[in-house]
């Protein structure tokens, strides 16, 4: 079963320019080129400091690459997040891709269940559904049910990721990127979350990841791609 | 008005002030209808110089600023008579000032400063336009007990929420705020935050926000632009000119900000 590409990365550089310190060059990456296709993922493979988050955020437009292009289908037509405008972008954010980062950034003072039902607000669900789902998502990923309405602000590493998670998995997208989806979670919550991106990818997401966690890359990989051998020169 | 048109065009502005000093020079970009567009630079940098253009306070010197207008399109709003760009502040716009003893009429009680305008724009029945004032007040999250206390007697978060209510009830497409936040508390600061993000989220406003505060814009602006002396240095999607800026007065500019 073969689909047409959603995502398609061609010959991508990037290089970081300092010029807090002396306008010193950080070359990263050179001539990447790679697809995806709906229910396939790929995991980004290399050491750390080889690029695989600035290639991730370079996908999802939170860096600007020097060169190349980022292809992605979208509301009937390819994007290029390269060069799209500012709010073309953030459409492709709301409805076509998803990032999932290490970290949750979320606006004070907001419930949690609050910021899991938000997407499907966003997205017109009646309130009383997207809490509902809300609810379910975050008893699989055995958030205690006394901190959902508690702004996530003061939770433990392992908690706020959770949020994260259930935020980014309570809709489906037809892309999505993962950073370390699982790195602070324990073992019984990382089943949980390998469970969560293998159904996603069966329902035909396309997902990028970054996963050091070897039996996980291996449980949600359909392919590895090694960042490193597209180091640019120094 | 198709979602595609711009709301607000800014072609090549330039206001150059007596002596030759720069204002600001050659400024362009399109605002479109539900955006927010962050303006972020240093005192002196002309991103108050530029908001006082935009907001039809003073004309440029070169250039041009269009707003699209319910009834005739994409127009150049110094083209406009006098009376016809009064009505477009007192309905279409909004504007925020830094200080609320500049929006507000300090000596009328909340409840008539957020009912003045929507008389402005023809209101007159007493008991809608007092409703529709405590519906206001409630969404700004002043007490419906205030409704007729005077602004001077307010805190200043407090005057900055009504200065926002009285803005909002004339139903505006577009809003200009001088550092929104500017003189608050820390505290006080991220309410006011919520609220104006929320607003501007479920109400669908466009927006043009001046600020030196990086975190103000990260959470409020879709779109950034940095300026430094009167000159736009760096433009594009908020989080990404912050996280990977390219100018080096926006690398010193995100580098400079302290990290809690």
């Amino acid at each position: 079963m073969t689909h047409a590409p959603i995502l398609q990365v061609e010959d991508l550089a990037k290089t970081f320019t300092l010029h807090t310190q002396g306008g010193v060059q950080l070359p990263v990456f050179d001539n990447v080129s790679f697809t995806v296709s709906p229910g396939e993922c790929v995991v980004l493979s290399g050491p750390s400091g080889s690029g695989k988050s600035t290639l991730l955020r370079s996908l999802f437009a939170n860096y600007l690459p020097d060169a190349g292009h980022i292809k992605v289908r979208h509301a009937g037509g390819w994007v290029d997040m390269v060069t799209a405008e500012p709010r073309e972008i953030l459409a492709v954010r709301r409805e076509t891709m998803g990032y999932v980062s290490q970290f949750l950034r979320v606006i004070p003072r907001v419930p949690t269940l609050e910021i899991v039902a938000e997407p499907l607000l966003a997205q017109g669900v009646t309130r009383d559904e997207a809490e509902a789902r809300a609810r379910a998502l975050l008893a699989r990923l055995a958030l205690p049910e006394r901190l959902w309405s508690v702004p996530p602000a003061t939770f433990s590493g392992g908690e706020q990721q959770r949020v994260n998670i259930a935020r980014s998995f309570i809709r489906a997208f037809p892309i999505l990127l993962l950073d370390e989806p699982t790195a602070s979670l324990d073992q019984a919550n990382r089943e949980t979350v390998v469970a969560l991106i293998i159904e996603a990818r069966e329902a035909g997401t396309a997902i990028v990841a970054i996963c050091h966690d070897a039996p996980v890359r291996d449980a949600i990989a359909t392919s590895l791609f090694d960042v490193t051998e597209f180091a640019a020169a120094a | 008005m198709g979602v595609s048109e711009p709301l607000l065009t800014a072609d090549g502005v330039t206001k150059l002030y007596p002596g030759g000093r720069v204002g600001c020079r050659d400024v362009s970009f399109n605002l479109y209808p539900g955006e927010v567009l962050g303006i972020v630079g240093e005192s002196g940098s002309g991103k108050s110089t530029l908001l006082n253009c935009l907001s039809a306070k003073m004309e440029p010197t070169a250039g041009s600023i269009s707003f699209n207008t319910r009834t005739s399109g994409l127009t150049d709003i110094f083209q406009l008579s006098e009376p016809e760009r009064r009505l477009l502040m007192r309905t279409d716009w909004g504007i925020v000032h830094q200080n609320p003893r500049d929006g507000l009429r300090m000596g009328v009680s909340a409840g008539g400063n957020v009912g003045e305008r929507l008389m402005a724009i023809g209101a007159r029945h007493y008991g809608n336009i007092r409703q529709e004032a405590l519906d206001w007040l409630t969404r700004v999250e002043i007490a419906e007990d205030r409704i007729d206390d005077r602004p001077r007697d307010f805190s200043g978060g407090m005057q900055q929420r009504l200065q926002i209510a009285r803005i909002l009830v004339s139903n505006p497409r577009l809003v200009f705020m001088d550092e929104p936040t500017g003189g608050l508390d820390v505290s006080v600061q991220a309410r006011l935050l919520d609220l104006l993000r929320g607003l501007v989220r479920s109400l669908g406003l466009a927006a043009v926000v001046v600020t030196h505060d990086l975190a103000v814009v990260r959470l409020l602006a879709d779109r950034l632009m940095v300026m430094k002396d009167g000159e736009v240095v760096e433009s594009g999607l908020t989080d990404q000119v912050l996280d990977d800026p390219h100018h080096p007065y926006t690398q010193l500019l995100v580098s400079a900000v302290l990290q809690v």
